[in-house]
């Protein structure tokens, strides 16, 4: 018999569509298991049980009428804290958000929706996604599920956990500078950040508009493809979504072979901040990849260094901007002290932003400042182009570059919390990936002497994510991206 | 000491795009509060502007018409500043690269012409309203006007004086209506207009501290404005004071200007480009196809109306002075009317009427084919001239077509010889004592029998015979 907390989102599609098992049984299975083991992991913000039950049964009644089901049929979901949802609330773990209740459907929340998956209720996230531990949460802190001690990464670190602790067989992240795929990496999931442009961002609260993108986290390499399939594709809401036919990854992840295949190693990324079992279990993966035809070659990324200077000025520039809105004027906290309109800005922001959010507005409104704004701003953008270069040129030699996700497995709780950089330099790997708008995934390569997830990353060519897939499927298949389950039971 | 003043204008319009900027919403002026919202232009969470194309093209149109170079790729900026009115804390706009620039407009004062050169015109987004009418001290904030598209047009210094700047914003504002890309109603906030001013020395190459004019309700209202002003600053110096520079407004009772704030020498907006937009590429081909709708200007429009129909020019240019009114007129002279006599009835009677009655000629009850077939009906003698201005009356009034008051009421003109024969003997034999007077040389009473025949026949005998008939009567009854 089947558990279903751990079934993957194909195998719960396939049988709900052919009525093997309903849609209700295995809503019901997953929001039992989040009662019982989610007192430890933390993951959901909201669970809407009654509303998933009654979506399962509405599937099974439409099967049992012989409609056709969409390619999610079934299958459990878990919406990070930052999509707009109608149901429930939308509040970017924000005290400024708390109860805020959006009135519209994120374009992705509306794509699951049509594919007849069934959301569970929506997970933790560091507020505003600023943060690499989920420890920014103004809700909750959410635990790495493979040491409840350690923090699973961020800021999709609810969307990672929910994941692999069985609460849901997909949930969507967002992913700025690493979001997917630092705490897919951390707690030991596949991750994927489409090339910018592939997802459609309307209904995603911003943080860094130039850089955030939409993705899913999953277990299974081709559930990960399926999902991209059902999220991707122009949308006339957002201006820079890409115009691109949709191009079937699940196909394109199950078909062809990875002989021929240049795989890159950007030496930059092999350096001493890099931890000795990362690099060991990166080179191993990377070593199969090999054994199975694919050639290796260094390549280089010059660049690199300077990418997370240039990130933490061109994401906060834009944060201060997007989170303008922020103000107590139409929604989300209003402080009730408030006399003047000055006040209700200013006491209002005050309570209701964290200290990593207000860092980082601080820093975007001081980069933009009139007699900055060429040095900072942009001196940063020309940084990008640059970064943006160095990927291109790299990629005249390779199809695919491989590396590590992040220098260090999961950390504990508050090792990085008193001193902001060194959380930055948690994305030193995954930055510049956002930078260049590239596609990037992370899928497990072994496990740390203290049973810690290790990610490789795979970083392909613009809107080349079909690549990365099949490289990361042929790994998968190989059986060194299996690292067993957590101890949780 | 003798000062010259150097005057920059920037002129708001409203483009009359039937939905927003940057979302679907409707423009409507009318509609109840907070009717005309969505998620984008309420700056909800994650919602994502995308940019109107009828107001790329219609921002075009300007610019080609006040002959500026069109960008061929050019972006949207956000412009940073907190106020209630402005949904997300940033008004998208344009900051370095505008959508067109490098232009300029002729416009006439005294019948000698004058080249303003314009600076730029750029595309951004309408603010919501603040209102302070509501119960209990609150505010209110009516986000319909959130994201109603607005082009900005800037000129450079290049006006001197108070008249000038009067010619530039009645030149624009026709060019704007031929252009048929706003309705350039300033009591709706569709066209708002800011005077930059200064004064300088005579022969001074350097610029003044200029003041800034807003929230100026009319085109007169800025004419006047600005001549206070600039007297204002030249007293202010030659009193040895300097000016400061501020936003002022004005005070149409009083007739003076007044300082409304200080600018903050460190107003910061942080424009930075709007990442949520994709930059504004206008290739050739697209400049091109919108080249071919523009219409023809108002300038080469009166000088053809000049040459072709013969027109004076001030009647050229009065029939110009929209184009609904020069359509207007063109419509009727396509039914094979007089110019002349077209451009009369139109200027005058119709106009006359319009005026009276508070409406544009867009709205006249009178189409221009019925006032052209009016016109027809006196050249081809049915009715006089003087019945045919009781008939346009009825008209105006009932938007009825002339032939059908005209017979339903029996107005048409007797131009029988026989029957208006009969009226005019009766008459001159009613009155032997005055056609004797008349026989008499007493040539004054020639018009009391006019009179009478017109009477007699209540107006509708045909003038002209009538004249024939009376002299023939008149002259025959004294040989007998």
């Amino acid at each position: 018999m089947t558990d279903w907390r751990w079934a993957d989102a194909i195998t719960v599609r396939d049988a709900v569509s052919a009525g093997t098992v309903s849609a209700e049984e295995i809503t019901r299975t997953l929001l039992d298991w989040v009662d019982e083991v989610d007192r430890k992991v933390d993951a959901y913000t909201q669970v809407w049980r009654e509303e998933a039950l009654e979506r399962a049964r509405n599937i099974d009644a439409r099967r049992r009428q012989g409609e056709p089901l969409g390619p999610l049929a079934g299958v459990p979901i878990g919406l990070k804290e930052l999509l707009c949802t109608r149901q429930g609330f939308t509040t970017c773990a924000s005290r400024i958000l708390a109860g805020f209740r959006s009135p519209y459907d994120a374009t992705v929340v509306r794509r699951l929706e049509a594919a007849d998956a069934v959301f569970l209720g929506k997970v933790n996230m560091d507020e505003f996604a600023m943060g690499s531990s989920t420890e920014r949460s103004a809700i909750k802190v959410t635990r790495n599920p493979w040491n409840l001690n350690c923090v699973p990464g961020g800021s999709s670190g609810g969307s990672a956990a929910a994941v692999v602790s069985g609460q849901c067989a997909v949930s969507l992240g967002s992913d700025t500078g690493g979001s997917i795929r630092q705490p897919a990496a951390l707690c030991g999931c596949v991750g994927i950040k489409p090339t910018y442009g592939r997802v459609s961002r309307y209904g995603l609260v911003a943080f860094a508009s130039s850089l955030d993108q939409i993705g899913p986290l999953t277990r299974t390499v081709e559930d990960a493809a399926l999902v991209l399939d059902v999220i991707c594709g122009k949308d006339p809401m957002d201006a820079t979504s890409a115009p691109l036919p949709a191009p079937e990854f699940l196909n394109a992840t199950r078909t062809g072979d990875i002989r021929g295949l240049r795989v890159g190693l950007p030496k930059e990324y092999f350096t001493d901040a890099l931890s000795d079992e990362a690099r060991e279990a990166v080179l191993n993966a990377v070593k199969v990849l090999e054994s199975a035809g694919a050639s290796v070659v260094e390549v280089s990324l010059p660049h690199s260094p300077y990418a997370i200077a240039a990130y933490y000025i061109i994401c906060t520039a834009e944060a201060s901007a997007n989170l303008a809105r922020f103000d107590g004027v139409r929604y989300g906290f209003r402080h009730p002290d408030a006399k003047t309109m000055e006040e209700m800005y200013d006491l209002s922001r005050t309570a209701g932003f964290g200290p990593e959010v207000k860092r980082r507005i601080l820093l975007g409104t001081y980069v933009l400042s009139s007699g900055y704004y060429d040095a900072y701003y942009l001196k940063a953008q020309k940084v990008r182009r640059l970064i943006k270069r160095d990927f291109d040129q790299a990629f005249e030699a390779c199809d695919v570059i491989a590396g590590p996700t992040s220098p260090t497995p999961a950390f504990e709780f508050g090792a990085k919390t008193d001193n902001p950089l060194e959380m930055y330099l948690s994305d030193i790997y995954t930055i510049s990936v956002n930078l260049a708008t590239l596609p990037g995934l992370s899928i497990p390569c072994g496990l740390s002497r203290k049973g810690l997830p290790i990610g490789l990353q795979l970083i392909g060519k613009p809107f080349d994510e079909a690549t990365l897939l099949r490289t990361a499927r042929h790994l998968e298949k190989s059986g060194i991206t299996d690292i067993g389950r957590p101890p949780l039971a | 000491m003798e000062f010259e003043a150097v005057i920059g204008m920037e002129v708001h319009v409203e483009i009359n795009s039937r939905s927003k900027v940057f979302c679907a919403c409707s423009t409507d002026f009318h509609s109840p509060p907070n009717t005309n919202v969505c998620p984008v232009c309420l700056g909800m969470p994650g919602a994502l502007p995308v940019l109107n194309r009828d107001m790329v093209e219609k921002s075009v149109m300007v610019g080609l018409a006040l002959n500026c170079q069109i960008s061929r790729w050019s972006k949207m900026d956000r412009k940073n500043y907190f106020y209630p009115d402005l949904a997300k804390n940033y008004q998208i706009s344009q900051y370095d690269l505008p959508l067109c620039h490098h232009g300029w407009i002729d416009i006439e004062v005294d019948g000698e012409v004058r080249r303003i050169r314009i600076t730029r015109a750029h595309m951004e987004e309408d603010t919501a309203r603040n209102t302070h009418t509501i119960a209990g001290g609150m505010s209110g904030v009516d986000f319909n006007r959130s994201g109603v598209p607005l082009l900005e047009i800037v000129t450079e210094p290049d006006i001197r004086n108070a008249r000038e700047a009067y010619a530039y914003l009645t030149a624009l504002k026709q060019l704007l209506q031929y252009l048929d890309v706003s309705d350039c109603n300033m009591e709706e906030g569709s066209l708002r207009a800011e005077a930059n001013v200064s004064v300088r020395p005579v022969g001074s190459e350097k610029l003044g501290t200029k003041t800034e004019i807003k929230n100026v309700a009319s085109f007169s209202g800025v004419q006047k404005a600005i001549d206070y002003e600039i007297h204002r600053q030249i007293e202010v110096i030659r009193s040895g004071g300097t000016i400061v520079q501020e936003t002022r407004g004005w005070d149409p009772d009083r007739g003076v200007t007044f300082s409304q704030r200080a600018k903050e020498s460190a107003h910061d907006y942080r424009y930075f480009p709007e990442p949520d937009l994709v930059p504004v590429v206008v290739d050739e081909a697209w400049e091109e196809r919108i080249r071919q709708r523009l219409p023809e200007f108002p300038s080469d429009r009166r000088k053809r109306f000049m040459t072709q129909y013969g027109l004076s020019a001030y009647d050229a240019s009065v029939l110009t002075q929209t184009r609904p009114m020069a359509d207007y007129y063109e419509t009727m002279l396509a039914r094979g009317v007089d110019p002349k006599k077209a451009a009369n009835w139109l200027m005058v009677e119709l106009q006359g009427r319009l005026t009276e009655a508070g409406l544009e000629i867009t709205k006249s009850p009178v189409s221009p084919d019925h006032l052209a077939r009016l016109i027809t009906l006196i050249e081809d003698g049915t009715i006089s001239g003087k019945i045919a201005k009781d008939v346009l009356n009825q008209m105006f009034q009932t938007g009825s077509d002339p032939d059908t008051i005209i017979r339903e009421q029996g107005l048409s003109q007797i131009s029988d010889t026989s029957a208006v024969e009969t009226v005019v003997r009766d008459v001159v034999r009613n009155h032997p004592e005055q056609a004797a007077q008349y026989r008499a040389g007493k040539e004054k009473v020639f018009a009391f029998f006019v009179g009478q025949v017109m009477k007699e026949s209540r107006g509708k005998a045909n003038p002209a015979i009538v004249n024939d008939l009376l002299r023939k009567i008149l002259n025959e009854e004294g040989d007998a």
